[in-house]
């Protein structure tokens, strides 16, 4: 008889998820999904909001990567009013983003991976969490928390709130830098070059221990999509989109947020609220296409910062073309919080980094205007349509979650086939499915700005409780 | 002694709350002198314990699961703290409720989407008709404001929750804050 294992809820995740695994009679993985569980409809309630308020409401998509969104908004209401931002604002703009790709990619790698990479993907789940890392390895548990301390700290001292700052605005920002600032976030680097440094020496002793899961976990070719600036190298901020195959030929460049909507559309599928994105021309699911860490160093020639630069040389070595295998989203991820923190050590020497000019002012020029920037787990794009008035009659928001959904049911799939065999399977091996999700590093609260209806579900049960029979519509 | 069993739980809110939480940082190793973290999103539990001593929720009320777990976490909680707006008060998630479902999810799911049209509804759990805060639902013992509460605001309360200490929390933060 036919049986589906669920996973309810993904641990260590960013948001509410579950995974099911169908088995057939002779217990043989036939299916696998993921199934994001959470909606809220930023989309349609932020309709008749003053596009202004768009920033800070957007925010509160995601409270761990907030400033992606207020950032891809503010550029959104940017292209609205017809402005382009003082060079000092773009600048410390890109220092916010940067410091929260830092922090979120800390969260990601310490707080929510490396339980499974440093105490071991079977170790007791009791202790399978930041605190049994702080026991075990408790140099490097420090040093995670101090990297998300650093990332944190930054955005603190620029937008004086850790979590949903107010200071990134349509036109620039509220606040210039204030010299002692400047100088407070200039003596914290040398510390967090040290974190990142035993964080990249740790994982590439540990990196071939897990040449059985980087096989199976999501190891397959597919698209990726990423920011990059005019001399390709890698960018967060600004830069136009490449999208490349899994050959590393260019697909499609020079996209910018105006365009994304042309060549990007979105499925729905019945299991998840969370859309799955594909570029047009392929259609779907064959358009399907990989975004953050890993597409960010598939798609640069460069990271534009020495340090990084050797760093991105080396994870090249992984694989003749792209990397396919999204075990090694962990390393790319290492790869880019050392780009990071150099890029913000430079943005601080920049002559102008203390200019007070801060921010552009204009009413509504156009009717119309989108935004991107990378969130430290893939693209973001929000595209607004206003009134005369400037009040939003229609918002769409299309995240990294729903770029990576696709790639992150195959995953699941691939790695539930691998390791349930013959219909047994164990704590351990049910981990290791969850810890394909962990690679990709998903944020379910921004995926779930979208919104669902009520379904109705009639369901038959066996006295065991098992599902017999099921109706929905 | 033996330690508390802390609970944190993350219903419809966007995690804010939880990542200021992780913000206390290297004082997130003091609180653990004091408390095991028994479920929460950063630990590997899949079902809530049968005795949980505080059980810190962010988020409203949204979804059939929602319901069902926040009647759940009170049966076996024995102090329920509502941390953040979104619980104490329903704030972003609760804007949804003027509008009604049928709008929005059109708007996500057939106008916002190019292909495959369609409302899901497979595994994916039944929404509640308005998004509403914890204690419309159940007891809450304790009220911390903020969108997010700081840090310090957690330290502090914590530190007062679990020594007994009194706690002022107007003192502490505001809605907003």
């Amino acid at each position: 008889m036919s049986e589906t294992i669920t996973i309810d809820p993904v641990t260590r995740l960013e948001g509410h998820g579950k995974i099911t695994i169908q088995l057939n009679g002779q217990g043989e993985v036939e299916d696998a999904h993921f199934h994001v569980t959470q909606v809220r409809g930023f989309e349609k309630f932020s309709e008749g909001r003053p596009f202004y308020e768009m920033p800070s409401l957007m925010a509160r998509i995601c409270g761990i990567c907030p400033v992606s969104h207020l950032i891809a908004s503010a550029k959104a209401c940017e292209a609205i009013m017809s402005v382009r931002i003082p060079h000092t604002a773009a600048q410390l703009r890109r220092m916010m983003n940067l410091a929260q790709m830092v922090q979120s990619h800390a969260l990601s790698f310490f707080y929510l991976a490396s339980p499974d990479l440093l105490l071991g993907m079977e170790s007791d789940p009791a202790a399978r969490h930041i605190f049994g890392v702080v026991a075990a390895k408790p140099e490097l548990a420090r040093a995670g928390i101090a990297l998300r301390r650093f990332g944190q700290h930054i955005i603190e001292l620029l937008g004086n709130k850790r979590i949903h700052p107010g200071w990134v605005v349509p036109g620039g920002v509220t606040e210039p830098l204030a010299p002692a600032k400047r100088d407070e976030i200039l003596k914290m680097i040398p510390e967090a070059y040290a974190n990142i440094g035993l964080a990249l020496g740790a994982y590439k002793q540990i990196a071939e221990s897990f040449a059985a899961e980087a096989n199976v976990f999501a190891n397959f070719p597919s698209l990726f999509l990423g920011l990059i600036n005019e001399d390709e190298s890698v960018e967060f901020t600004d830069g136009t989109l490449r999208l490349i195959d899994s050959h590393g030929e260019i697909v499609e460049d020079g996209i910018t947020a105006t365009r994304f909507t042309e060549v990007i559309g979105e499925a729905v599928e019945p299991y998840s609220y969370t859309k799955f994105a594909y570029y047009k021309p392929l259609g779907y699911p064959q358009g399907s296409y990989r975004v953050g860490p890993l597409a960010r160093l598939n798609i640069a020639k460069s990271m534009g910062t020495p340090l990084a630069d050797v760093e991105l040389l080396a994870f090249k070595q992984l694989s003749s073309g792209p990397v396919w295998s999204s075990f090694h989203y962990h390393h790319a991820r290492l790869v880019d919080m050392l780009y990071g923190i150099e890029k913000i050590e430079q943005i601080l020497t920049d002559p102008l980094i203390l200019d007070k000019h801060v921010r552009a002012t204009a009413g509504v020029n156009r009717l119309e205007g989108a935004g991107q920037a990378e969130a430290p787990r893939g693209t973001l794009n929000h595209h607004y349509k206003v009134d005369e008035n400037g009040l939003i009659t229609w918002a769409n928001l299309v995240i990294a979650t729903g770029q990576n959904n696709n790639a992150m049911n195959k995953g699941v799939l691939q790695a539930a086939r691998h390791y349930v065999k013959d219909g047994k399977f164990s704590e351990g091996v049910l981990n290791r499915v969850e810890a394909v999700i962990r690679t990709f590093d998903p944020c379910l609260s921004c995926s779930t700005h979208a919104f669902g209806q009520m379904p109705l579900v009639l369901s038959l049960l066996s006295q065991e409780g098992q599902v017999v029979d099921q109706v929905i519509r | 002694m033996s330690k508390l069993k802390l609970a944190t739980v993350w219903l419809d809110g966007c995690s804010g709350c939880h990542m200021s939480i992780l913000d206390m940082d290297e004082r997130l190793l003091d609180i653990a002198e004091f408390v095991d973290i028994v479920y929460s999103p950063i630990v590997d539990t899949k079902e809530y314990p049968e005795y949980v001593d505080i059980a810190l929720v962010e988020g409203a009320v949204a979804s059939v699961d929602d319901e069902k777990k926040i009647k759940k976490i009170r049966a076996h909680s024995k102090l329920l703290v509502a941390m953040g707006d979104c619980a104490v008060a329903g704030n972003v998630p609760s804007m949804r409720n003027p509008i009604g479902p049928q709008a929005i999810l059109e708007r996500a799911y057939i106008e916002n989407a190019s292909f495959q049209q369609q409302i899901p509804c497979v595994v994916v759990p039944q929404l509640l008709h308005k998004v509403r805060p914890i204690h419309e639902f159940v007891k809450v013992d304790v009220f911390l404001p903020g969108c997010p509460p700081s840090a310090d605001t957690f330290h502090t309360a914590l530190m007062a929750l679990v020594t007994g200490e009194p706690l002022d929390v107007p003192a502490l933060t505001r809605f907003g804050a």
